[in-house]
């Protein structure tokens, strides 16, 4: 589903954000990805994502050699990647339902199968009576449970979120990550980007641990 | 088919959503309006009142006649007979003959000098023969030709050719129209980069939301779409004042220009602009729109991208 191999990422600047990170996730696998910032675990999203282009090395993703995708063939490669920030970018100027909708109409789906697609990614996260809400309406757990099911609506393959938990509470971080337990269960791969170890150790699912742009540890392999 | 229906559809929500976010912003969007209406209503005026004076031109043709004033020698029965040749003559539409007994009656009647002329013991005006050109010699140059033929003839004393003003004000006329073409490329131009621009300021607004597009896989065209629309509306709103202010203008010039027309004894009206034109201008004002829009997305789209 994601492979790595001898990945370098140099900003401008002459920084190594990665330096040849090689690891393989398989479908349906669901991985932490840890370390402490500044360690590299956003720019391994970002690459991901195709949000940017690694310096060296080969990234695939859901089959696709990132090199070979261009600049027209971004948005359809990001369409089979659901993207969940820690800060959700959800869009203010629209409710709860046109935001979960976005992807949806992206893909030109029709008004019904839309409308049956978002209620069910919101039931999923547990806020269909807020489809109406404006976003500001709604607490960040909230916040965030919509930016989850924006991203799972489209039911991509594979679904990357980068430190979703950082801004909630430890009981509210529980609950979002039993959520994404429950996509995996359903088949969806999953990359979480975090650094909160104490809550991953709990749910003990595969780690892999980034420092100073390299892997120091993946719990897979030992 | 499927496919092609979600387009059109995705086009159809696209082209509602534009238009509710101008009306939503009514004071910016009217300030954009307002410009780009001036910029569309300056050269369509100015268009108008060129073309008026064209129609007016047009209406001069009978100034292009010419009289060919006969020898006091000649008497009537020759000049009948001049005219009757004249007449013959396949760049001549019409010839008039004005005998000299009825050119002193009119003389008389029209100058005021009715008692002066009692002075005189004989008539001293001359047969004359008012030769209206044929409908193809419109240019100047087959007129003077004509003109230089009779004047050639030996029973004519003199031919009196006004057209020289008439060349002028069309030469004026030409180049007040070549002016106000100039003026239109200026002021188009000028729409699209106000057009531009306010996209330009609503790509920037919109940042975020673009971000999130491209995120989630929105594509260029996508992404570009709502901007688009939004240029069109702009486009069209301009293209709908611009023809407001030009009925107001042709309604306050309404009453001046009949004036000044009666002063002349002529039925002249201005003529305001046709279905056709208002469509014209509309369609202009919805194409430059969407084309300013279109430069400033291709611009400033590509800049954005998701970090």
């Amino acid at each position: 589903m994601i492979r790595f191999d001898s990945v370098v990422k140099r900003y401008p600047g002459g920084r190594d954000a990665l330096n040849r990170v090689s690891f393989e996730i398989n479908a349906g696998e669901m991985v932490y990805l840890t370390g402490p910032s500044g360690a590299g675990k956003s720019t391994v999203l970002r690459l991901v994502a195709l949000i940017e282009r690694p310096t060296r090395g080969t990234v695939v993703v859901n089959g696709k050699n990132t090199a070979r995708v261009g600049r027209m063939g971004i948005p359809g490669f990001r369409r089979d990647v659901g993207v969940v920030f820690q800060d959700h970018k959800l869009l203010p100027d629209r409710s709860v339902f046109d935001n979960v909708a976005l992807p949806l109409l992206i893909r030109g789906l029709g008004r019904r199968e839309t409308e049956r697609r978002v209620r069910a990614a919101l039931d999923q996260v547990g806020l269909l009576e807020r489809e109406r809400s404006a976003p500001v309406t709604l607490s960040t757990g909230e916040q965030q449970r919509v930016g989850i099911a924006r991203a799972v609506a489209a039911r991509p393959p594979l679904v990357i979120a980068d430190e979703p938990t950082g801004n909630l509470d430890p009981d509210l971080s529980q609950e979002i990550m039993a959520l994404f337990e429950r996509f995996n269960e359903v088949g969806v791969t999953l990359l979480i980007a975090t650094h909160d170890i104490e809550l991953i150790e709990r749910l003990g699912h595969r780690r892999i641990r980034l420092d100073r742009g390299g892997v120091i540890a993946d719990s897979h392999t030992t | 088919m499927n496919r092609v229906r979600r387009y059109a559809i995705s086009h159809a929500q696209n082209l509602v959503a534009a238009l509710g976010r101008l009306v939503r912003q009514p004071m910016s969007s009217l300030l954009t309006v307002a410009v780009i209406g001036i910029a569309l209503a300056l050269p369509a005026g100015l268009r108008v009142l060129v073309n008026n004076a064209g129609n007016l031109s047009g209406s001069w043709e009978s100034a292009v006649d010419f009289t060919v004033y006969l020898e006091l020698t000649v008497d009537e029965q020759r000049a009948r007979e001049l005219a009757r040749e004249i007449q013959a003559r396949p760049d001549v539409l019409s010839v008039e003959l004005i005998s000299r007994t009825q050119a002193l009656e009119e003389f008389r009647a029209y100058s005021g000098f009715g008692d002066a002329l009692k002075a005189l013991e004989e008539n001293p005006l001359p047969h004359a023969l008012v030769v209206r050109p044929g409908s193809d010699g419109d240019s100047a140059t087959d007129i003077s030709a004509l003109a230089a033929q009779l004047d050639d003839l030996g029973e004519t004393a003199l031919v009196q050719l006004d057209t020289a003003w008439v060349e002028r004000f069309r030469a004026i006329l030409d180049i007040a129209r070549r002016s106000v073409d100039m003026a239109t490329v200026l002021l188009a131009l000028a729409v699209i980069i106000v057009i531009g621009n306010t996209i330009r300021l609503e790509i920037n607004n919109r940042r975020q939301e673009i971000e999130v597009m491209k995120l989630v896989g929105g594509s260029d065209g996508f992404v570009r779409r709502p901007f688009l629309y939004l240029g069109l509306w702009y486009g069209l709103a301009g293209g709908v004042l611009a023809w407001l202010v030009l009925l107001l203008g042709l309604t306050l010039l309404a009453g001046p220009v009949a004036n000044l027309a009666g002063l002349y004894r002529s039925g002249f009206v201005l003529r305001g602009l046709g279905a056709s034109e208002v469509l014209a201008l509309l369609a202009s004002g919805a194409v430059l729109g969407w084309l300013g829009a279109g430069l400033a997305a291709a611009r400033h789209l590509r800049a954005i991208q998701p970090s």
